[in-house]
């Protein structure tokens, strides 16, 4: 009985404490920088998207929300000509932004995208490239990989020496 | 006309009109009680109640009257039409016929009767048929199990409310409620007869069936109790059949222990509305601080323990009455 009566007075104090409650939309949780979130395409530093449509992220992805389709420029590099995902069906787990090996596709800390209707929720690449680096600033693909492509020969990337001459015998 | 005075005719109208306005009253006041609940729980539960509709969250109670009313009004085809129907009626009813002889001030109150309190143990006991007629007519096992569980909860609890009530009666020498609250002009009851209060007040709980002694509407124990099956409006008339008995058994508290309208300088409404004000929040607090007790620790809890007090406190209560007169 006494453990009761003490219950109850324990249950009275509460009456001081704050309150637990985030009253969302008016307060926004605390979402940290590495939140996953909406997922969004990211562009160079030189303004180019990054995106080479080289499929890693569909395969990555559990569900099968990402749809990919690869067009070439006329200087040989890839792009994707439509890039779907249904965010219906998207569990953001982040496994296609570890797999992307351009850092192009990321998750961002939003997840305010509800909507009456599912066809909506089905995001085309307009939607989804966004201006900016997003979370890689100085990082273009291109400058350090080694293909021939977009205007660089073999051997002129970042940190990458010439190719060898594998016909001469000289050092 | 009719051969009655026109003072007759202006009496009896000006009656009706108090009875309809005290009961209005009442039921607004439980309907009140609705967000007052939800509200304080929150508060005590470390949380916001609902603080969306309204100033406060006020209009929550106009939302959920709403939303009960235009609510499908399903009678299930297996049960027992007329019965089904009733049973929410008979615990407003009973619990409205019991505010009828509460008084509230010197002079507001419907009627005062002689046998005020036998009155109101008569209607505590009229409620527990429509816990099982409830639980019978929806022809639900689980259902009947609940009615079946709260009628014997609420049977037992009710042979020591009446009991516990024998020393207030004892010292007031009176049943009427007006003439105990009268007699507790030198001294609240609640100083000489506070085993008393405390039985009273359990098992008023139990007979409210409002926790911690609620075991037929714990959503975790056998569905819903007595009413599972019931839906809309009729599930409306239940809920509010409750936060009426909270009202009622605040309002018999205050009158019978702690002096009613008696109290220096604020008039005599004033002082009803605050402590019976004060037992309602109890109950809230109640509902948000206790465990609810297995179904056999509390029928042997009241059997065993209370029972036992309560014709203890009336054989002395008696002894001391007899001796001093």
């Amino acid at each position: 009985m006494l453990s009761v009566l003490r219950t109850i007075w324990m249950t009275l104090m509460h009456t001081f404490r704050k309150r637990d409650t985030v009253l969302y939309p008016e307060e926004q949780p605390y979402l940290p920088p590495r939140y996953r979130g909406r997922i969004v395409l990211t562009r160079d530093p030189d303004g180019a998207e990054r995106c080479v449509a080289c499929n890693l992220c569909s395969v990555a992805c559990p569900v099968d929300c990402i749809s990919v389709v690869k067009g070439e420029d006329e200087t040989g590099r890839w792009y994707p000509e439509s890039f779907r995902i249904n965010f219906s069906r998207c569990i953001y787990c982040g496994y296609c932004e570890e797999a992307c090996p351009t850092y192009a596709i990321q998750l961002t800390p939003d997840f305010e995208m509800g909507e009456f209707d599912r066809q909506n929720m089905v995001y085309e690449k307009s939607d989804l490239t966004i201006s900016g680096v997003g979370k890689r600033p100085g990082y273009n693909f291109y400058r350090v990989a080694g293909m021939a492509v977009g205007g660089k020969d073999k051997g002129e990337a970042e940190n990458e020496s010439a190719p060898i001459d594998v016909k001469t015998l000289l050092p | 006309m009719f051969g009655v005075s026109t003072d007759t005719l202006l009496d009896i109208a000006l009656t009706a009109f108090e009875t309809i306005a005290i009961l209005l009253a009442v039921v607004i006041s439980a309907a009140l009680l609705i967000w007052v609940e939800r509200r304080l729980l929150g508060v005590w539960q470390d949380r916001y109640g609902p603080n969306r509709v309204g100033p406060f969250g006020i209009l929550q109670v106009a939302a959920d009257m709403i939303k009960i009313f235009f609510k499908e009004d399903w009678i299930p085809p297996f049960a027992d039409k007329a019965v089904f129907v009733i049973a929410p009626a008979i615990i407003m009813f009973t619990t409205l016929m019991a505010f009828a002889v509460i008084p509230f001030t010197e002079t507001l109150g419907v009627v005062d009767l002689n046998i005020g309190i036998l009155f109101i143990l008569a209607m505590s006991s009229l409620g527990v048929y429509s816990v099982i007629l409830a639980g019978w007519s929806s022809d639900n096992k689980y259902a009947l199990l609940g009615a079946m569980r709260t009628a014997a909860q609420m049977i037992s609890y009710e042979v020591f409310m009446g009991l516990s009530l024998l020393g207030v009666v004892l010292l007031a020498g009176s049943f009427n409620l007006r003439d105990i609250v009268e007699s507790q002009a030198g001294m609240w009851n609640v100083i000489p007869q506070f085993p008393a209060f405390v039985i009273f007040f359990i098992a008023g709980c139990a007979e409210i069936h409002r926790a911690p002694f609620d075991l037929p509407e714990a959503e975790q124990e056998l569905t819903a109790g007595y009413h599972t099956e019931y839906s809309g409006m009729k599930f409306g008339m239940f809920f509010v059949g409750e936060y009426l008995g909270i009202v009622l058994i605040s309002c018999l508290v205050t009158v019978l222990f702690f002096g009613g309208w008696l109290g220096p300088i604020l008039p005599g409404f004033v002082w009803f509305a605050l402590k019976a004000g004060f037992f309602i929040v109890f109950f809230v607090l109640l509902r948000a601080a206790t465990v609810r007790p297995r179904y056999d620790q509390l029928m042997a809890f009241g059997w065993k323990i209370l029972l036992p007090i309560t014709l203890v406190n009336v054989a002395i209560t008696g002894a001391i009455v007899v001796a001093q007169s």
